[in-house]
């Protein structure tokens, strides 16, 4: 059985797709079939971020509506094998998701795939709902500031009451916290909540921190996910979370100012 | 810290922004989690109250009473333990306060 996992946030815009791409791509790398769907009915970014914005023919609305069929929307990524992107539409609205529709690509997604990705969009309405509901797992993605550590806490709610787990009254769904756009710099200026006190105050098991990184920005750009940049900080540090999902006990790293001391310029690198 | 750092003012940090933002979060969030609980887990709190206090001191368990109001833009949870009074052995200064024994 194939493991679902969404990707949210409540807040938008703190690197959902960012860390969705990166977590896709990363679970591949490591050999595991993966699929990363795009729940962002009408603003669909997912197969900009992965590159295959060119190759989009069908969308999960249309296989919903029964207009193609799920392996013709399927797009299989070019850099990495056993990856793959269901899109979404980016005309229609979110309305055109069904519980029902959704419940049926993932059941048949399930026969294929190791981890089905579900990158959510914002909000705590349809779209975001439908992206939830079928999780075994969650991934939070929050960034050090008030409104996302506070929406977060909310989606967290949602996740303990609203999906299918928890109307079901199984196992709950598996939380994991992901810290984006970290500035260890301003942190220790007390201009940015520490990672500490997320921690603290979210009380979940904590994945990874991504460090705020001009990669970042660059791979999208470019269309490649930031994790395939191996030098990059941001790329690195989605390497380590991808490993820890997978049961790596990885320390963490980036979570401190840069010392620019003589071996760091020479083996670390600054914010690449 | 270098011992520099001392000179700064460094090992006592002003107020900052960030903590600011923590002390508003812990507040904010304390109440929405009340709210979105709902009123249910009252009975089981009060529960797993009696079972903890009386780990420390022995109580009536009808002597805790927790009561959760909901204002508009503040909430009290209020939770009240009568203690029983010092018993007849103990020292006559003995205040009733929980003690691991
Ligand atoms: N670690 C990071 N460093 C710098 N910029 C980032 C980082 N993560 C995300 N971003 C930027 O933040 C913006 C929102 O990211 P995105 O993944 O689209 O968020 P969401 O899907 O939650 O709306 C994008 O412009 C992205 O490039
Ligand atoms: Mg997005």
């Amino acid at each position: 059985m194939a493991q679902v996992i969404v990707v949210t946030s409540g807040k938008g815009g703190v690197g959902k797709t960012t860390s969705s791409a990166a977590f896709a791509t990363g679970l591949a790398q490591a050999g595991k079939k993966t699929v990363v769907i795009d729940f962002d009915v009408g603003l669909r970014n997912l197969d900009l971020i992965m590159g295959v914005e060119r190759r989009v023919v069908f969308d999960i609305v249309n296989v919903i509506t029964g207009e193609a069929k799920l392996n013709q929307a399927l797009i299989r990524d070019k850099r990495v094998d056993s990856l793959s992107i269901l899109p979404a539409s980016q005309t229609r609205d979110k309305d055109a998701l069904t519980k029902e529709g959704v419940a049926t690509i993932i059941e048949e997604l399930s026969q294929e795939f190791d981890y089905i990705l579900c990158d959510s969009p914002a909000g705590i309405e349809k779209g975001a709902l439908l992206a939830l509901y079928f999780a075994d797992q969650a991934i939070v993605v929050t960034n050090p500031e008030v409104s996302s550590v506070r929406d977060s806490d909310r989606i967290l709610g949602v996740l303990q009451s609203k999906s299918k787990r928890a109307e079901e009254k199984r196992d709950p769904v598996k939380e994991h916290l992901i810290v984006t756009r970290y500035d260890p710099n301003r942190v220790e200026k007390g201009e940015m909540l520490k990672l500490d006190d997320i921690r603290e105050i979210l009380a979940i098991p904590l994945l990874g921190v991504i460090p705020e990184s001009e990669s970042v920005l660059k791979a999208s750009n470019t269309g490649n996910p930031v994790i395939l940049d191996g030098v990059s900080n941001a790329g690195q540090a989605y390497k380590d979370a991808v490993a820890r999902f997978l049961g790596e006990d990885r320390p963490h790293r980036f979570i401190d100012p840069e010392k620019r001391g003589f071996l760091s310029r020479l083996f670390g690198g600054r914010a690449a | 810290m270098s011992w520099l750092d001392v000179f700064r003012g460094k090992s006592k940090p002003p107020p900052t922004s960030a903590g600011a933002a923590k002390e508003r979060l812990q507040i904010v969030l304390a109440h929405e989690r009340i709210s979105r609980a709902g009123d249910d887990f009252l009975p089981r709190l009060q529960r797993e109250l009696i079972q903890v206090v009386a780990r420390y001191v022995s109580i009536d368990p009808k002597a805790v009473n927790v009561s959760l109001d909901r204002g508009g833009d503040m909430s009290t949870l209020a939770i009240e333990v009568e203690l029983p009074p010092p018993s007849k052995d103990a020292p006559a200064d003995a205040k009733p306060e929980a003690r691991a024994s």
